[in-house]
This record gives C-alpha cells, structure tokens and sequence, in this order.
C-alpha cells in the first residue's frame, strides 16, 4: 500500500525531470532563458508553500527574502570575487537565517497580521535597501555583467563535455536546483515534519495539546521557506545579472502568493503550472492588450475567480479528476 | 520653537489622512473580520475619478469631491456583495486573497485607464499659510484636519444616534442575534465596506495636492494606515484617530530631527511600530484581548 501511494509522485517526478533535460533541444535559446525564469519563481514558490500552504502561515513578504538572496550573492560576487554558483547556498544560508530571526517574534502574530507584517516588510525592503548605500550600491545597485565570477556571461561554459550557452547554462542550472528543491521539500512535507506543520494549520491549539511544538515548527517552516526564497533570489539575480531595489518590488511577493494559490496551496505537484502561470501572464496579456495595467488586471480579476470556482487551484482540479476517475472505475469494477 | 510647532502640525495633517484610511480598515475589520489590502488601491481610484472630473470635465472642485464619494460608497458595497460575501464562508486566506486580487485588480485597471504617468493635482484650499499665534500654517494642512474631523464627527454621531448606526454595530459584534432581531446583516455589512470606501476617497483625494497623483499613490499610506490602525486596536474606530495623529506627528518628527532615518526611512520605522505593538501589546493601545472559545 506504502509502496503504490509512491508511484504517481516518482513517476510523475521522472515525466518531469525527463521534459526538463531535453526541452533546450527544442527550443530556442531565448524559451530556454525564459524557462529558466520559470525554475527561479518555482524555487521560490516551493518554499512559500511550505510556510503558507502547509503551515497556514500567509507572508506577502518572500519578495523581501528573495531582495537577501540577490543581494548576498552579488556583494559576494562583485566585491568578495566568489563565484557564481558558491554564492548560491551562501544566499540561502543567509535568507534562511533571516527567515528563521523573523519567525521568531511572527510566533506572537497570527493570521491577518503575519499577512500585514510581511507586507510592510516587502514595502520598506527597497527603502532599506536604498538606505544602506555604501553596502548595497544604494539605488544604482550591482552590476554584474560581464564579471569573471559570473558564470559563461562572456564566453561559452562547457559542462560535462556540451558546450553551452549562457542561458542554456542558466536553465540547466535552474532547473537542476529546483528538481533538487521539489524532492527535499516532498521528502520534508511527506514524514512526521510535513504532518506536524499541517496539523499547525488546522488547528494551533489541537497541535500543540498533541504535542507538536508551536514555537519550533512555525519557526522552522519560515526558516525553510526563506531559504528557498534566497536560493530563487541568488538565481535571479545571476539571470538579470544586475541587481537594484526595484529588482525585488512588493508585486514580486504578491506574485509569488499568486504562483501558490494558483498551483494548489498544500500541494506541490500543481506548483509548476502556478510558476508558468506567473511567468508567462504578463506574455500573455499582451496579447490582450498592449496598455501596461493590463497584466495585472488579468491576474487580478482571475485571483477573484479562481477563489470562486477553484480554491485548491490547479492541483484541487487534479484531485477533483482523479476522484472522479477513481469513481468511474470503482463502478465498472464492481 | 515655531519650526517645532510647524512640524507638529504638518504631521497632524498627515496623521489625518493615516487616521483616515485607517478608520476605513478598522470599520471593515470590524464587520467583515478581515484585513481590507486592497482599501489603498480602492482610495487611489476614487483620486482619479475626482481628477478626472475636475481636469477632464470642468467640474468645481466640491461637486466633483461630492459625486466622487457617491460612487466611491456605491462601488465598496458592490465589491461586498459581489465578491466578498460568497468568499466569507471559506478560510480565512480566501478572503484576504481576494483583497489580494482586488489590489492587483484595480492597480491594473487604473493604469489602463489613466497610463502610469505622475499628475499634479490641484489643491481645493487657497494656497499660502495663515498665522496662528506666530506659527504659520499652511492651508492645506488646516482644510485636511478640518474634513478629517468633520468626517469622524459625522461617522461617530451616525453610530451613536442612528437607528441604522446601532444596527451596524449589532451586526459586527453579533450577526446572528442582530439577524433574529430583525437587522438585515449582509446589507450592514455593505454598508460598512460603503462607507470604508468613502473614508478611503477623502484621504485619497486630501493627499493627491501634497504627493502628485500616480498609480501607486496610496501604497506607503496604506502601510502607515495599518500601522496607525495596529497602534491604536484594530477594532477600535478611537484608536485608529488616534493611532493615525500620533503617528502622523511620530514619523515627522522623527523625519525631521533623527538625521539617521531622514525621509528614506519613514517607512520602516512605521514596519518597527507594527511589530513592537504586536509583539508588546497585540491588541493595540485601545483595543480588548480576544478570548476565543476552542
């Protein structure tokens, strides 16, 4: 029984991986930077899923904790001369501590006001940022084309023999790290961890009179899904190659919870089409209408709708599916 | 001294607009039991529908100011009804996701309609400042604290001595007893998110002369709207007019004296206010603990 419950996942895992290896064969280079961009903000709505859809704690702040992803790798890049790829768990590490520091007093804040806290955070993050000049480059920001620490950004890397490009050398290594993301976060969220932060979403007090410990999950599910957020935000900081304080505006946070709802909150599998979704929204838009608030209108009138008709998001509708199936062939079994 | 005192009423007359929007979060907390993001995006589209009038069509300032807050309320009980009622029986997050959207929603739509560019808006005061023992004060400060009080008299005479202010409040505190009494809750609570977005026009519109209108106008209000509101209980309609004057006067003294946080850093001092008073005391200087039943 423990055993068929692991085929879907593996399998569908394997469907995955293969699509994501031999995709570049297909297509250009320019889908393939795109795609990589796709990897970035599934990296870090894998996380917020953690904090927001298993732990039932709301943060419209992981743009903020993305800003500390970006920012650590390019001051490590451009001032310390580390390369690219060492900064990226350096990016997590730190977000990931800061994630875990502000958990700490967003143990006393529930609901609503978490939502609100991060907000503000999110808000005044470019404030900060621009504040703290002599660190940050202040409202200039970094410039990181060209370095030497960054990756094949002037010249052809050649990586297990294939000689690629800088975007192919970006959606591989995106898309490797959000594979590896994807299983830590199913292998977290499928033992007595995943159902402990569960059991904190559905009910605090039920939690904690079974024994779970408040103090030590909430914390840890922030530190966790920070971490991812500086793992995304040290990526996309190497994709831009330049960082400054509107690379990480409040619309990117909001837009990761968008990403969440969309896949599926509590669900991992429906999370690619919630990072295609937020990708590819503004692409599509346009082919709507030209005007520049016609983005957001889209994704805020469907937001509205999807909360309607779909409240788990595309995973809910695959569940939904699969019942349906399962009906259908209960019946004809019998 | 007179620097001073200037200063104090500059930040009254922002404290006005913060106690502003932030009465409209504290109303449609009260009767919705949700955290309205999307009341600094609804204030902003007001803005541009008195501007236009004003700009476009040739309006008076007054008229234009009057009709604005007609559809202002008319458009916050529709989005009640339309899109806020059916979602209140989901969790929590369902709702707050939809204010979410709306945020996005309407930032969108004023940007489709009005292009993303900053407009000056014209002042409904007399430009200039008038003398007060010695000090001299700027119209525009005196005319926002003058509609800001205006307004919290009106709104405070209209729940403690309407039949329809006592129905309001019933429904807040206790729908299902207000309902067997005959209160027609779900209407109250339009009403509320009505008048929320009316409270959200007039800080809109009191704030567009001081800070150009844009898209983005009421995103850093908002942030100092809910702080105002954490400040002074989110439940509390006093707290809010509080919170907003004291922060108001905090935030411009401190931008002005505390070189280290200067005009930058207004914004994370208020983030600072919002974490210390949740951390110390959640339910804000004028608010009760909640006791909830498990």
């Amino acid at each position: 029984m423990r055993l068929r419950g692991l085929v879907v996942p593996v399998v569908s895992f394997a469907v995955l991986a293969v699509v994501v290896a031999v995709l570049p064969s297909f297509v250009s280079e320019f889908r393939a930077q795109q795609f990589a961009y796709v990897a970035i903000y599934l990296i870090a709505i894998i996380g917020l899923n953690v904090l927001t859809g298993y732990t039932g704690q709301i943060s419209l702040g992981h743009g903020a904790f993305m800003a500390v992803g970006g920012y650590t790798s390019a001051i490590l890049m451009a001032d310390h001369g580390v390369k690219d790829i060492w900064t990226i768990p350096l990016a997590g590490l730190v977000a990931g501590a800061a994630g875990y520091l502000f958990g700490i007093p967003a143990l006393r804040l529930s609901g609503l006001y978490l939502a609100l806290a991060t907000f503000a955070i999110a808000v005044s993050m470019p404030a900060v940022i621009k504040r703290f000049e002599g660190f940050t480059g202040g409202g200039t920001g970094i410039n990181l084309f060209g370095i030497p620490e960054l990756t094949a950004s002037l010249t052809p890397v050649s990586v297990l023999g294939k000689e690629l490009s800088f975007n192919d050398w970006l959606y591989y290594l995106s898309w490797s790290i959000a594979l590896v993301g994807y299983v830590i976060a199913w292998l977290l969220l499928r033992g007595r961890t995943g159902l402990a932060l569960r059991a904190v979403r559905d009910s605090e007090t039920a939690a904690q009179s079974s024994g779970v410990s408040l103090a030590r999950y909430k914390t840890l599910a922030f530190g966790v899904s920070a971490a991812y957020a500086g793992v995304a935000g040290s990526l996309f900081a190497i994709a831009t190659t330049y960082v400054n304080p509107d690379t990480f505006p409040v619309a990117l946070s909001i837009l990761l919870l968008v990403g969440v709802v969309v896949g599926g909150l509590g669900s991992l599998a429906g999370l690619v089409a919630g990072a295609v979704f937020i990708y590819f929204l503004p692409t599509w838009s346009q082919a709507v209408s030209k005007s520049p608030g016609a983005p957001s209108v889209v994704s805020g009138a469907l937001l509205i709708a999807l909360m309607f008709v779909l409240p788990m998001g595309v995973a809910g509708l695959v569940e939904r599916f699969r019942l349906l199936t399962r009906r259908v062939y209960h019946r004809s079994g019998s | 001294m007179a620097d001073f005192v200037q200063q104090v009423v500059a930040g009254l007359a922002s404290g006005s607009i913060y106690a502003s929007l932030a009465l409209a979060l504290v109303l449609i907390h009260r009767a919705t039991g949700v955290i309205n993001f999307a009341q600094g995006e609804m204030a902003t589209l007001s803005t541009y529908i008195a501007w236009t009038l004003t700009t476009n069509h040739g309006w008076n300032y007054w008229p234009a100011f009057a009709f604005t807050l007609a559809v202002s309320f008319l458009g916050g009980a529709a989005i009640h009804q339309t899109v806020i009622r059916p979602n209140e029986k989901g969790s929590l997050l369902r709702v707050v996701i939809v204010t979410i959207g709306l945020l996005i929603l309407i930032n969108g739509l004023v940007t489709l309609i009005w292009g993303g560019e900053v407009r000056a808006v014209p002042s409904p005061f007399p430009s200039g400042t008038t003398e007060i023992a010695g000090v001299a004060i700027t119209t525009q400060d005196i005319g926002t604290i003058l509609v800001v009080v205006a307004t919290v008299v009106v709104l405070w005479l209209m729940f403690q001595y309407t039949k329809i202010g006592l129905a309001m409040r019933a429904a807040a505190v206790n729908p299902a007893e207000a309902r067997l009494v005959g209160v027609r809750v779900t209407w109250m609570l339009s009403l509320g998110w009505g008048l929320a977005a009316v409270l959200g026009a007039i800080a809109g519109m009191l704030a567009a002369p001081s800070v150009f209108l844009d898209p983005n106008l009421m995103a850093a209000i908002l942030i100092y709207a809910f702080a105002a509101a954490v400040l002074g209980g989110i439940d509390s309609p006093v707290g809010a007019v509080v919170g907003g004057l004291t922060l108001g006067v905090g935030l411009n003294l401190i931008g002005a004296y505390v070189d280290f946080v200067g005009a930058d850093l207004r914004l994370p001092v208020a983030l600072l206010v919002i974490l210390v008073v949740l951390l110390v005391r959640p339910a804000g200087i004028f608010g009760r603990e909640e006791v909830r039943r498990v």
